[in-house]
């Protein structure tokens, strides 16, 4: 592999301190080296041989003119929905890392729900054959219970040496808590976190929207904020208890946290000093559930757009660092699945493309979180949540994964040119802030519209 | 679609379109309409709703076509989206739909293009309910023919009493007449009438004691319970009849004046008496042959015809 130069970028990687002018050179798809502006050109040649550096004035392929850019370590997504196996109408490995990489991502962690669901290491394996050629690393969370079913634990041990990252039955709650208990036990030992859906369904019948004023002006029946932290309560006593009866600092991952009151016990127990963590997806932080206005199917996932306190007090945590990383929920879903009654219609939305650009609009710009906590919240922090030791960071021997985005670019998201195969999103003609310029994965830059 | 957005301005015209339309001869009526097509898709059973809108359709002149899910290719499986592309290919110009999800209007709107009426959907809107309940009171408190404007009901209470939670006709109502100036009283048990409900309009109050609602009230709407729509709660019938219903004796010592709703279907014996049902305060049927002539304005305005 040869090697590359990126410069005159202002490098931000929290991970080694980093938030200022530097160049960069990546070699054999992994980071050699990290230095001044302009310090690769003054040992061109003798240091480093066969760059074909010569002098103040760079010239060739090898180099990336990064001015003006920041350059971020890959974007780490560890909640997507890829479709496949089963159904590649929706999207397919190719299609969604495609549009991972479109929106920076240079690793995406698949969720279970497949069909089959990813349960044992066989459908684990399919998924992360190279053969499926994903355009950015892909990595997946197999199922907690098998067929996530909530019944009987998957086989930790074997999903992990196939490459699991975490257990998880998203989309639904690990209900029985004894089950939850074993899981998080079982996977505290083995070093990975166990990512849990936290919904108590018992409270949430037949609930489309989130519970509130909108919903009872819409008629539609509502997911009360008790439903989500009732089980994150659950969940921080279990961890808690792991701690004297079985020695083990379990990892509790809370995927998509959507109230205040569920945010509000994750700051307590990490207070406290438990291994939990939390994500935060930019449709919640962004919207209320205002945005179903006249029902838009595309304003309906779960958990639910939630009430302006909510949004408030995620923003409050995305700030303050209680929330540990942004994940996308990406969930893509056919048009005439969603065109459909608002309480029929399926769950989910596409978020891979749109994520950074609402964080620099809503985090950065409206609510003033500077950019090195945005890289943290979607690479930093997620690399560590997903066991990624290379990934997150640029530091010399790091995966060559690099975002490179103009900071201050304003643009509009077109649905209509999505690289998803999928349109199902509430942020078609939405006001964007920063722009990805190049995505590279290993090295090498990735450019998902020139895919055939 | 919804009152919530209805501009007074449309309001007071279809009152006084339908107002205009009792007096029209039935023979002039009967071409106001000639030659329009105007289906009706329900997908919930209905008797007042549907036979209204499709009698006052017929003395328009239009011709109608009733689709209901249980005899059509619904039940194969077709989405609401096919079924109002189909209904306009057919050559409906208009379609009055009732659906048990709240929303579907907007759905067969945005995917057919044509007008559509609602005709009760889910939990959310019952319009022309609503309209004609606020055409059977002015007639009840002799302010029919006053203009419609913001103050039409300043001073007049409305007990609206029941189900509130599962109720679309409590929503259309609790939207609609606070804007004309009434002051709405929601009545009921946490169960049927959550805290939020007090969020539908500026004048509206959540009272929980039905006596005390009925006290204040010059016109009493009850509702039936939805168990159709109870999805699993439990309720304790007894006790809510004991406290919640409208019986001929505590109309007499609370509201000895008050006009009595109910948008139907009542229940006699739970939500109602005998005797309140029947007697000389109901305005019940009134409410019903009102529907008429106000759907007939809601047609007429939908294909954009005048009178």
């Amino acid at each position: 592999m040869s090697d590359l130069l990126i410069i005159g970028g202002h490098v931000i990687d929290p991970a080694s301190g980093l938030d200022q002018a530097r160049d960069i050179l990546l070699r054999d798809g992994l980071i050699a080296a990290v230095d001044q502006p302009g310090a690769f050109a003054q040992i061109a040649g003798t240091q480093i041989a066969g760059t074909q550096i010569s002098g103040p004035q760079i010239t060739g392929t090898q180099v990336f003119d990064a001015k003006g850019l920041i350059v971020a370590p890959g974007l780490i997504d560890l909640h997507v929905h890829l479709r496949d196996p089963g159904q590649t109408y929706k999207e397919s490995i190719v299609t969604g890392t495609r549009a991972a990489a479109a929106g920076g991502f240079t690793s995406v962690v698949a969720m279970p729900n497949t069909l089959p669901v990813n349960d044992c290491p066989s459908t684990l394996a399919w998924m992360l054959d190279p053969a499926r050629k994903p355009l950015v690393r892909l990595f997946a969370m197999p199922a907690a219970t098998l067929g996530s079913l909530g019944l009987e634990l998957t086989n930790f041990e074997a999903l992990a040496t196939g490459g699991a990252r975490g257990f998880t039955d998203d989309g639904k709650p690990i209900l029985d808590s004894a089950l939850m208990r074993a899981a998080l036990l079982r996977a505290g030992r083995l070093g990975l976190p166990v990512s849990q859906h936290a919904e108590d369904p018992r409270l949430s019948n037949g609930a489309v929207m989130n519970a509130g004023p909108m919903a009872f002006r819409l008629g539609l029946r509502g997911y009360p904020a008790e439903a989500e932290a009732s089980i994150v309560e659950r969940d921080l006593q279990l961890l808690r208890d792991l701690v004297p009866t079985e020695g083990v600092h379990a990892h509790l991952h809370v995927q998509h946290v959507s109230t205040a009151l569920a945010l509000q016990a994750i700051r307590r127990a990490k207070a406290d000093g438990l291994h939990v963590t939390c994500e935060v997806a930019p449709h919640h932080f962004t919207l209320t559930d205002e945005a179903v206005g006249h029902f838009n199917t595309n304003a309906k996932m779960n958990p639910p757009l939630r009430s302006k306190d909510d949004r408030q007090a995620l923003l409050q945590g995305l700030a303050d660092g209680t929330v540990d990383c942004l994940a996308t929920d990406h969930a893509p879903h056919a048009r005439y699945e969603k065109e459909i009654e608002f309480e029929r219609a399926p769950n989910g939305i596409t978020g891979l493309e749109t994520a950074l650009g609402l964080a620099l609009r809503v985090l950065h710009r409206e609510h003033g979180i500077p950019l090195s906590r945005i890289v943290e919240l979607m690479s930093t922090n997620p690399a560590r949540i997903g066991k990624l030791s290379q990934a997150g960071t640029l530091a010399p021997g790091a995966w060559a994964d690099l975002t490179l985005f103009d900071p201050a670019h304003e643009w509009t998201f077109d649905a209509s040119a999505s690289l998803s195969r999928s349109r199902n999103t509430p942020f078609d003609g939405a006001a964007m802030l920063g722009k990805v310029q190049a995505t590279f994965v290993a090295g090498t830059r990735v450019n998902p519209a020139k895919l055939s | 679609m919804t009152v919530e957005e209805m501009p007074m301005q449309e309001v007071a015209s279809i009152l006084s379109l339908a107002d205009r339309l009792d007096g029209v001869p039935p023979a002039v009526k009967a071409g106001l309409l000639a030659g329009r097509k105007i289906a009706l898709l329900f997908y919930e059973s209905s008797t007042r709703t549907r036979t209204s809108f499709e009698l006052a359709a017929k003395s328009l002149g239009a011709t109608t076509t009733l689709v209901s899910d249980k005899s059509s290719s619904i039940e194969k499986g077709e989405s609401l989206k096919d079924t109002g592309l189909t209904l306009r290919a057919l050559g409906a110009e208009c379609i009055i739909l009732r659906h048990p999800a709240s929303g579907a209007p907007f759905v067969l709107e945005r995917a057919c293009g044509l007008p559509v009426l609602n005709a009760g959907d889910g939990m959310h809107q019952h319009p022309s309910q609503a309209l004609l309940d606020v055409r059977t009171i002015l007639q009840r408190l002799h302010l029919a023919g006053r203009p419609v404007e913001a103050n039409l009901l300043a001073g007049c209470t409305v007990a609206i009493t029941g189900d509130i939670r599962h109720s679309r006709v409590a929503r259309s109502n609790g939207m609609l007449l606070p804007r004309l100036g009434a002051k709405v009283l929601l009545c009921g048990p946490v169960e049927l009438l959550p805290e939020e409900a007090a969020s539908l309009g500026q004048e509206v109050e959540i009272v929980r004691d039905f006596e005390s609602a009925l006290a204040r009230a010059q016109v009493v709407m009850m509702l039936r319970i939805q168990r159709e729509r109870l999805a699993g709660l439990e309720f304790d019938l007894a006790a809510y009849i004991d406290r919640y219903q409208l019986t001929q004796e505590r109309l007499a010592r609370l509201a000895p004046n008050a006009v009595v709703l109910h948008p139907g279907p009542m229940i006699r014996g739970l939500e109602i008496e005998d005797e309140v049902a029947d007697g000389p305060q109901s305005a019940i049927e009134q409410q019903v042959t009102n529907g008429i002539a106000l759907r007939e304005a809601l047609l007429l305005r939908a294909l954009g015809v005048e009178l």
